[in-house]
């Protein structure tokens, strides 16, 4: 290995999707995909994956906890598109149908340490009025053509969104040989999210 | 009407006559007293005394008069009983008291009669009396308060004035008509009358009436007037009146005379009345009946208020004030512009209107003129002028219909491409500073020290110059020279030339001298003035105890060594002492010739003379004495000035004064001393510093406080102005102690308008307001004054405004002095400097942003159409032409429009544009570049990312581009470079022949141009792009929609075909569709209770996915065989030959009517081949689904790229042969080994692009059977059920039922359609718009198309492309006599013409329609093409033939030919060549849209749309709706096709050449797939299957009987093979599609291990390249 004469750089993402707070659904699951580059390729870990179903506990919290892990590394030659998490939380509505819940996504952080993102979450609307009645009615709601829309900017213009709740994800980031090839990604600062303010007590700061 | 004046002076003449009769002594008296009395108190008199004259003349008046007189007597009745009138009485006498003075004064004077004086007394008296009384009541009164008094008193004159207004009304009225008028306001008359009448009944108010009275409204504000006015009125009249009574006194009138008199002027003033008149019941009410006023006295009334100008005209002094004489400022050198015309009537009725006005004469300007501005309209019409002679109308010039466009700036003052953001013109304007010389807050050590300032900088430019210097370097040079040149020549005698030289330094020398002269007084002065300038400064500042400049002047002594300054000064004197003296010499001496000339001229006429006088002499002294004549010749000189004098010769010149050398010097001295400074004295440098200190503002006295106040309160700040509209300010800026202001602010100017005029305006601020001081215009610089090398230039600007303060400032436009006395004034105006500098911005690329040169000039003098007419526009960027015809034309330099020329002019002849003489690195611009331009072009990585994001074909998915730039080979770009390089090469190897080569060149071009705009669509998103939504009208629709399709097929119950139609295109009502959609909520919930899985499923309508986030593997194309018809039987073993060659199995088989062919379907896609199971019989069902891969190339999954997909589905049909290879194992009994083989039967193909852009193809094909099968039969000989057999007989061949469609269904690519431009006319475009829509509307599903579009992109009506064109030749001359074949034959050679569907080759957004010539030019087309073509040729050959545009299948949209023989139509397949009839089940056409002639174009409007149920015949107008009709009559529509097609000789050589190239492949390829066997051929068999081939072009594509008589053939010669094969018919368009097909059938995957091939090509030529290619492949395995 040509240590000293990178040609790509690796991007070690570890962390977990905590959890959910939709103030008015309860069991949810959700999806999780990265959505990167024509540069970037991922080396090792799960790409997608999907989290159990969970609903709210009995106590004051309203959160929905998932804590399902995330481990993928990725290695790139070009920082641009640079990866992102989409995550799409779906759920039963009243009929029992499993519907989209929210679309979300975030940058994976670019600098090394730990980091606690939150999310916020939307689904599209339905365009007009009936048919959203007529969607609830038969519990097929509305979706993206392919959670990876909420990645990219191109095209959203034609859609109406509505907000749904939030998603907090942690990471941890690791990094080799970006410096190396002459990218600076900044300082890292370990200290500004390092302890996540998750928990299932019910926070106020959330 | 007299005017007044005239007749004042008439009277002024009568009375002046009877005054000199009455009192002739006091005559001159008299004449000063009327002078002095001002005219209007004149004129009563007059009246009066013209009254007894006038009496008798005109009795109407003296009636008139009488009858006043009456009820002025009246009046005074009233008057006198009146108690309220007080005041006037007051005023009355007061008044008349003055004027009793002044008029006693004069009288006395006059030595005049006392009679007045005893008058007036007496009138006093009877005042005095009643104001008496009036008190005494007053004190009477009991319950009148003191204040009530006084408002009393108030009130009445109030009301009396108020009654004097209304009787002045009546006055006028009565005047007038005679008549009394009603006045409008008679309730408050009344009101008044009522008061009056209590007072005037009752004497005295009560209090209560007091009180009403009072507190009634009256208006306060005209009555104090009119109480002032009437008082002054009658100021006037008393004096008039003493005036009158005196006259009367000397006239001895009587007392009712006088009584008349002293009321005539109440009558004549209108001001006059002050009494009550209208006392009597009669006036407060009076009734009389309606009055007819005649028309005269209408007329006469209206005179009063109308007023009619006259159109005489006016004189100029009338319009000017008084004592004003007109003033022209023409005349002065003001630009005056043309007035506009207006006819001298109306200005003459306007100036007389005018002046009637108040402050009319405003409206007139200094010249008595009207004021007007300059006429705005131009002389000479910028517009060509119109030619109104139709026919002799150059056609060049004929108008022409253009559509309008849309242009962003048309005006012509815009920089042409400015407008599109190319050419961006930039205009730096960079506003430095500005200095003020003058300003009116100066203090006067201001402006000594502004003075100072000028000075020094006039000092140090001097300094710089040091052109006294230079000049006495020269002079001295010159001396040198000149001393040299007289040293080394002084023993030789000078030549002439070297004299001259001489002479001519000597001329140099004393004007260098001179030169030097007064460069050095004006040196010496100016350091003089500077001195003499501080020294006041100082003074000033001890003066005033403070200082408020901060300039200090030193004055730098150096020393000098006082004796070689003395030496040099006198050596200077001595110099230039001698050269004078040298001057005055050569002076002297050029003198003293010339009167050395004279004299002789002079002695030679005295000689004259003398010899005269001598002959006298001689004569008197009889030759006496000789000698003494001689004598006196000799004395001659002496004695002739004398005798000079007594004749008239001329003069004796006076010999020149000697020179006086001690003059010289002396005045050389003088001169010396006086601008030059003493020897031995210092050398005075004044050096001037600003660094004196400013006195603090609490040291200074009060008014030099309060001017600091002003100035620290004032800004300044400049805007500036492009084209006179206002594009930026700077910063305001207070001022300074020192009047400068720093702004260094630059404007970038982005222009769009030619640059015609930059002005700076200089504002100055003062608290929130802020004024203009001056303008500064800057010239517009030249294209190459860049920014960067422009010098700061300074543009001196002067305001005129008067200011004046009453601090120390100075003030502007005031005068100053600054000596004591106040002699010596000076009047300063707010002066200044801008420091400012304009230039053309530098573009990124170094270029100047400048608009070419022409077209600033252009744009100056466009305003000036002369100047373009005179030089024409060329000259217009010649800047001396220009010069020269300024100075020709002698244009109006003030004139404003010339304002651009003459700056242009001075700007050119003045500044010269300065060039910049140094380089200046855009240091800022390197420091913001990453790295390098050429760095960049250079790197690799930069460019494949560049590539990338621009999505070139190789690179759009290109993944990991590497992070270094060094892992970034060549071989990257090769591919694409390759390519590049490649557009222009012509690769010939894979096509037939170059032109081959290029229309592929060229279609692949227009596939890229495609695939961009696609690119380019990609990244608009619709909403169903990103979301999935439930579809609000959804599937529920279905059932309704299969209702006409259950109609048919009880109607075609005997066919077992239904499935056929169950696609079938419906007409669907409104009402229906609406019904349908109010019933999918209800079926959608209905849905839900749905069986899972139902037992007969119907297809759904699945959901469109665009084909933006697919990747490989996702999609899949779905293959559903249902059945096939009709399949080709194994043939009888007939022969015995046969018969050992097919095996017993085969004839059992045969024989017990079991199995004639084991057919089973190959679906091949992408070279991934799926089959279906085996079936039996030539009739089987499948209904088998096969799934493909697909995949797309280089992982696009984009509409683009998908459409534009060339891959095909084949659809092989196969028969299963079982072949029995014989029994191997002999010991353990017998174990039969078989050998499956397929043979291949026939196939459909059908492009990808066919199924994408149609979604799904659904429906029955027939089967592409060869033409021979070798082995095979159609079994339909061996059916016998009648009916059926009829109508089958129509439809040769097998046909296959199928369901292709695309999983997930992929959207395909929207047609947009544009509005593309067009040469048709407007209204047949709205025509064919409007057919369009109503066809879409009443019949939606139904093609109808109107208009196409040309390979030019251009709109074209359809009907365009049909005309009668000729077929070649040689296929006309085949068939001579048998129009039918002849028709079969053009068919064919249409049908093999290549065809690429449009989608593919052309864009898929559009159909392109290419004319005749243009396909057959590019032998490519799609059906359209095809069947525009084939009609023509049909209609060339004399059928009746329509163009049928509808829907097929599998094509879809598609385009058919209609033909029409003897009432049987016939429907043509313009792509393969077949025909089919109205009636045949089989034929592809689904649909019928609309039929097209050349004349015409008709729309279907029956219920159905199937060939089979409509009727054809167009005349029908409940079946077919014509497109032009009675009311839009067919406009005579040229065609766009050709009027012959010209063919090119069919090809032999060519052919063959193509033959043995295809055969080559096609060998080297089936050998190439079957790698691990050996591939053998059989040569003889080759040779007779070669043999075959031309038999079958021209079977017109073979005949059954032929296979036969092959297959004999065959097998008699090559035995016992077992032989299968057939030929291949397909027109030539490249290569690839040939292996394809050959790959397709499947004969190389035998696996018999002794196997041969056999392979033959042959190719027909037909004309013009179009090539028909025959491969026969043939099997043949040895038992």
């Amino acid at each position: 290995m040509a240590a000293s004469n990178p040609s790509v750089f690796l991007l070690s993402v570890n962390g977990q999707i905590e959890g959910a707070d939709f103030p008015s659904y309860d069991n949810l699951y959700c999806k999780y995909c990265y959505v990167y580059g024509q540069d970037w390729i991922p080396t090792t870990g799960l790409e997608e994956g999907i989290t159990q179903i969970t609903c709210k506990g009995s106590q004051a919290s309203h959160k929905l906890i998932w804590n399902f892990p995330l481990d993928v590394t990725f290695k790139s030659t070009n920082p641009s598109g640079w990866p992102q998490l989409v995550v799409s939380v779906y759920g039963p509505d009243v009929f029992g149908n499993d519907v989209v819940r929210g679309y979300g996504a975030t940058h994976i952080p670019i600098t090394p340490g730990q980091h606690t993102r939150t999310m916020a979450m939307f689904v599209p609307e339905p365009t007009w009025r009936l048919q959203k009645f007529t969607s609830w009615l038969m519990g097929r709601r509305p979706e993206y053509t392919d959670p990876k829309v909420v990645a990219q900017g191109e095209g959203r213009e034609v859609t109406r969104v509505c907000s749904q709740g939030f998603v907090t994800v942690c990471f941890s980031i690791m990094m080799k040989d970006l410096k190396k090839l002459g990218y600076d990604s900044g300082p890292a600062n370990p200290q500004s999210h390092a302890a996540s303010s998750w928990s299932t007590e019910d926070q106020s700061n959330f | 009407m007299a005017s007044p004046s005239d007749i004042r002076e008439k009277l002024r003449k009568k009375r002046r006559a009877f005054q000199e009769t009455l009192v002739p002594t006091k005559h001159d008296d008299e004449q000063a007293l009327v002078a002095s009395a001002s005219v209007s108190e004149e004129a009563p008199p007059a009246t009066m005394e013209q009254e007894p004259q006038s009496s008798h003349e005109d009795p109407a008046e003296t009636l008139r008069r009488s009858l006043k007189a009456q009820r002025q007597m009246r009046k005074k009745k009233l008057l006198e009983e009146s108690p309220a009138l007080r005041s006037p009485a007051e005023g009355v006498e007061d008044i008349s008291k003055v004027a009793e003075d002044e008029g006693s004064t004069k009288r006395t004077a006059a030595g005049s009669l006392t009679g007045p004086k005893s008058r007036g007394p007496h009138q006093f008296e009877r005042f005095v009396t009643r104001r008496l009384e009036e008190k005494l009541r007053a004190a009477r009164s009991q319950g009148q308060s003191l204040q009530l008094q006084e408002l009393g008193e108030v009130a009445v004159s109030r009301l009396q004035s108020l009654r004097d207004r209304h009787t002045l009304t009546r006055f006028h009225s009565e005047d007038q008509d005679g008549t009394f008028q009603v006045p409008q306001d008679i309730s408050t008359r009344v009101t008044f009358q009522d008061a009056a009448r209590l007072v005037g009944e009752r004497e005295r108010p009560t209090t209560v009436e007091a009180y009403n009275f009072f507190t009634s409204n009256f208006d306060p504000e005209p009555e104090e007037r009119s109480e002032s006015t009437s008082k002054t009125s009658v100021q006037k009249k008393s004096a008039e009146s003493c005036d009158d009574s005196r006259e009367e006194a000397e006239e001895g009138g009587e007392e009712e005379h006088e009584e008349h008199n002293e009321e005539a002027p109440l009558m004549q003033d209108e001001d006059g009345n002050v009494f009550v008149i209208q006392q009597t019941s009669k006036d407060f009410l009076e009734t009389t009946k309606a009055e007819y006023i005649g028309l005269r006295a209408l007329a006469l009334r209206r005179g009063g208020l109308l007023y009619t100008p006259s159109s005489q005209r006016v004189p100029t002094s009338v319009k000017l004030p008084e004592n004003v004489t007109p003033r022209y400022l023409e005349e002065e050198g003001f630009y005056v512009g043309q007035r506009p015309p207006v006819t001298s009537t109306n200005e003459n009725i306007l100036e007389n209107r005018m002046l009637k006005m108040e402050e009319g004469l405003k409206w007139f300007g200094d010249d008595g003129r009207i004021i007007a501005l300059p006429d705005p309209i131009k002389e000479s019409s910028s517009r060509p002028p119109l030619f109104h002679v139709e026919e002799d109308l150059d056609p060049a010039l004929q108008t022409v219909f253009k559509k309008p466009m849309k242009c962003g700036h048309t005006h012509q003052a815009y920089i042409a491409g400015a407008a599109d953001c190319e050419g961006d013109y930039q205009l730096d304007v960079d506003v430095s500073g500005l200095i003020f010389s003058h300003h009116p807050l100066f203090s006067r050590e201001h402006v000594q020290g502004a003075r100072l300032a000028q000075l020094y900088d006039q000092y140090l430019d001097r300094q710089r110059n040091k052109l006294a210097e230079h000049l006495t370097d020269k002079l001295n040079g010159l001396r040198n020279t000149m001393r040299n040149m007289l040293e080394i020549h002084s023993e030789q005698s000078l030549s002439p030339a070297m004299q001259q030289r001489i002479v001519e330094y000597g001329v140099e020398i004393k004007n260098t001298r001179q030169l030097r002269d007064s460069e050095q007084e004006k040196d010496r002065a100016l350091l003089k003035s500077l001195v003499k300038v501080w020294k006041e400064i100082k003074s000033l500042r001890e003066f005033q105890k403070f200082t408020n400049t901060p300039y200090k002047l030193c004055l730098r002594r150096e020393n000098v060594d006082r004796l070689t300054d003395e030496q040099e000064y006198e050596k200077e004197v001595l110099a230039e002492v001698w050269e004078l003296e040298a001057e005055e010499d050569v002076d002297y001496q050029r003198k003293l010739a010339e009167y050395k000339k004279q004299l002789d001229q002079w002695k030679t006429w005295r000689r004259k003379q003398k010899s005269q006088k001598k002959q006298k002499k001689m004569k008197k002294k009889k030759k006496g004495q000789p000698q003494e004549e001689t004598e006196e010749d000799e004395n001659d000189p002496d004695a002739n000035e004398s005798d000079g004098a007594v004749d008239d010769g001329p003069p004796k010149p006076e010999p020149p004064e000697k020179l006086d050398f001690d003059a010289i010097e002396q005045q050389v001295r003088e001169k010396a001393s006086r601008i030059r400074r003493k020897p031995g004295e210092a050398i005075l440098i004044p050096e001037m510093s600003a660094s004196g200190k400013i006195s603090a503002a609490d040291l200074c006295p009060k008014g030099e406080m309060a001017r600091r106040e002003d100035v620290a309160k004032r800004c300044v700040f400049i805007k500036v102005l492009y084209n006179d509209k206002e594009v930026s300010q700077t910063n305001s800026r207070t001022l300074n102690s020192d009047f400068k202001v720093h702004f260094g602010q630059i404007f970038n100017l982005k222009i769009v308008n030619c640059p015609k005029s930059i002005t700076l305006q200089v504002f100055e601020e003062v608290a929130s307001s802020c004024s203009l001081l001056a303008q500064v215009y800057v010239p517009v610089p030249g294209s190459s004054v860049v920014a960067g090398s422009a010098p700061m230039e300074e543009f001196e600007f002067s305001s005129k405004q008067r200011v004046m303060f009453d601090h120390e400032g100075v003030g502007s436009d005031v005068p100053l002095s600054f000596v004591a006395d106040g002699s010596n004034r000076v009047v300063l105006l707010t002066s200044g400097k801008v420091s400012c500098c304009v230039s053309w911005g530098v573009g990124e690329d170094d270029l100047p942003l400048a608009p070419p040169v022409s077209q600033i000039l252009g744009s100056v003098l466009g305003g000036h159409p002369e100047a373009a007419a005179h030089i024409g526009p060329s000259g217009l960027a010649d800047m001396k032409k220009i010069g020269e015809w300024a100075a020709q034309s002698r244009l109006d330099p003030n004139d404003p429009r010339n304002t651009s020329i003459m700056q242009l002019l001075k700007v050119a002849s003045s500044g010269e544009v300065t060039a910049a003489d140094y380089f200046r690195l855009e240091q800022l611009q390197e420091e913001f570049n990453f790295v390098s331009d050429e760095d960049l072009d250079r790197s690799r990585r930069f460019r494949l990312l560049v590539l990338r994001s621009q999505e070139v074909p190789e690179f759009r998915n290109y993944k990991c581009v590497p992070a270094q730039e060094r892992e970034v080979t060549d071989k990257v770009f090769k591919e694409y470079e390759k390519r590049l390089k490649d557009g222009e090469i012509i690769d010939t190897k894979e096509h037939l022949d170059s032109h081959r080569a290029l229309v592929a060149k060229y279609l692949q071009k227009i596939r890229e141009a495609v695939i961009h705009r696609f690119l380019l669509a990609k990244h608009h998103y619709l909403l169903s792009d990103l979301v999935v939504e439930e579809e609000m009208p959804s599937i529920g629709g279905a059932h309704l929609l299969r209702g006409p399709d259950r109609h048919l097929r009880v109607e075609s119950e005997r066919l077992d075909y239904h499935e056929l139609w169950s696609q079938w295109p419906v007409k669907v009502n409104d009402r229906a569709e609406i019904k349908n959609r109010l019933t999918i909520l209800g079926l959608n919930l209905f849905h839900l209770a749905e069986p899972k899985r139902p037992l007969k499923p119907q297809r759904k309508e699945r959901k469109k996915v665009t084909a933006q986030n697919l990747s490989d593997g996702d999609i899949k194309l779905l293959v559903n065989i249902l059945r096939a018809y009709d399949i080709p039987v194994r043939r009888p073993p007939s022969s015995k030959a046969a018969q050992t060659s097919q095996g017993g199995m085969q004839a059992g088989d045969w024989l017990l009517g079991q199995v004639q062919v084991r057919p089973f379907v190959e679906v091949s896609f992408q070279r991934n081949v799926l089959q279906t199971t085996t079936a039996d019989g030539p009739n089987p069902c499948w209904n088998e689904e096969l799934q493909l891969p697909f995949s797309a190339p280089n992982g696009d999954y984009s509409i683009a790229s998908l459409q534009s997909l060339k891959d095909e589905v084949f659809i092989n049909v196969f028969d299963e042969v079982l072949h029995e290879i014989g029994v191997t194992d002999e010991e353990k009994g017998k174990s039969v080994h078989t050998r499956l083989e397929k043979h291949w039967l026939g196939s459909v193909k059908i492009p990808f692009s066919t199924i994408y852009s149609q979604c799904r193809i659904d429906g029955t094909f027939k089967v592409n059977t060869p033409a021979v099968l070798l082995g095979y039969s159609k079994e339909r000989s061996h059916g016998n059920n009648g009916a059926y057999d009829n109508l089958r007989s129509l439809c040769e061949g097998a046909f296959i039922t199928l369901f292709i469609t695309i999983e997930p269904q992929l959207l395909p690519g929207e047609s947009i359609r544009e509005k593309l431009d067009s040469q048709e006319d407007e209204g047949l475009l709205q025509a064919s718009e409007r057919f369009e829509r109503l066809a879409a509307s009443e019949f939606p599903g139904r093609v109808c198309t109107t208009t196409v579009i040309d390979l030019n992109g251009k709109t074209v009506f359809i009907s365009r492309y049909l005309r009668p064109l000729n077929p070649p030749q040689e296929l006309l001359d085949a068939f001579p006599d048998n129009p039918a074949a002849a028709a079969a034959q053009v068919a064919r050679f249409v049908s093999l013409i290549p065809s690429l569907p449009d989608r593919v080759s052309f864009a898929a957004i559009c159909d392109l329609w290419s004319t005749c010539d243009q396909f057959l030019t590019l032998l490519a087309g799609d059906e359209e093409e095809h069947a525009v073509l084939l009609c023509n040729y049909f209609l060339f050959l004399g059928k009746k033939a329509w163009l049928i545009i509808g829907n097929a299948i599998p094509e879809g949209c598609s385009a058919y030919v209609l033909t029409q023989e003897e009432s049987v139509y016939y429907m043509w397949n313009p792509s393969s060549g077949h025909y089919y009839g109205q009636y045949d089940t089989f034929c592809p056409l689904q649909a019928v849209g609309c039929l097209v002639s050349a004349g015409n174009v008709w729309l279907n409007i029956q219920e159905q749309v199937s060939p089979m149920r409509i009727n054809f015949d167009v005349s029908r107008s409940h079946c077919w709706k014509p497109f032009f009709t009675g009311s839009f009559p067919h406009s005579s529509l040229t065609s766009v096709q050709p009027e012959q097609l010209v063919y090119r000789r069919s090809d032999r050589t060519t052919a063959v050449e193509l033959q043995d190239r295809i055969e080559r492949t096609l060998r080297d390829k089936i050998m190439s797939w079957r790698p691990h066997r050996p591939t053998r051929w059989n040569r003889h068999c080759t040779t007779a299957l070669k043999h075959f081939l031309p038999s079958l072009e021209l079977g017109g594509g073979g005949g059954r009987d032929a296979g036969e008589g092959h297959r004999h053939e065959l097998q008699s010669m090559l035995g016992d093979n077992r032989i299968s094969g057939f030929p291949l018919n397909m027109p030539f368009s490249e290569m690839a599609p040939i292996v394809e097909a050959v790959y397709s059938t499947g004969v190389h995957t035998t696996h018999s291990p002794n196997v041969e091939f056999a392979l033959a090509v042959y190719v027909h030529p037909y004309p013009n390249n179009v090539l028909s290619v025959w491969v026969y492949l043939a099997s043949l395995v040895r038992p």
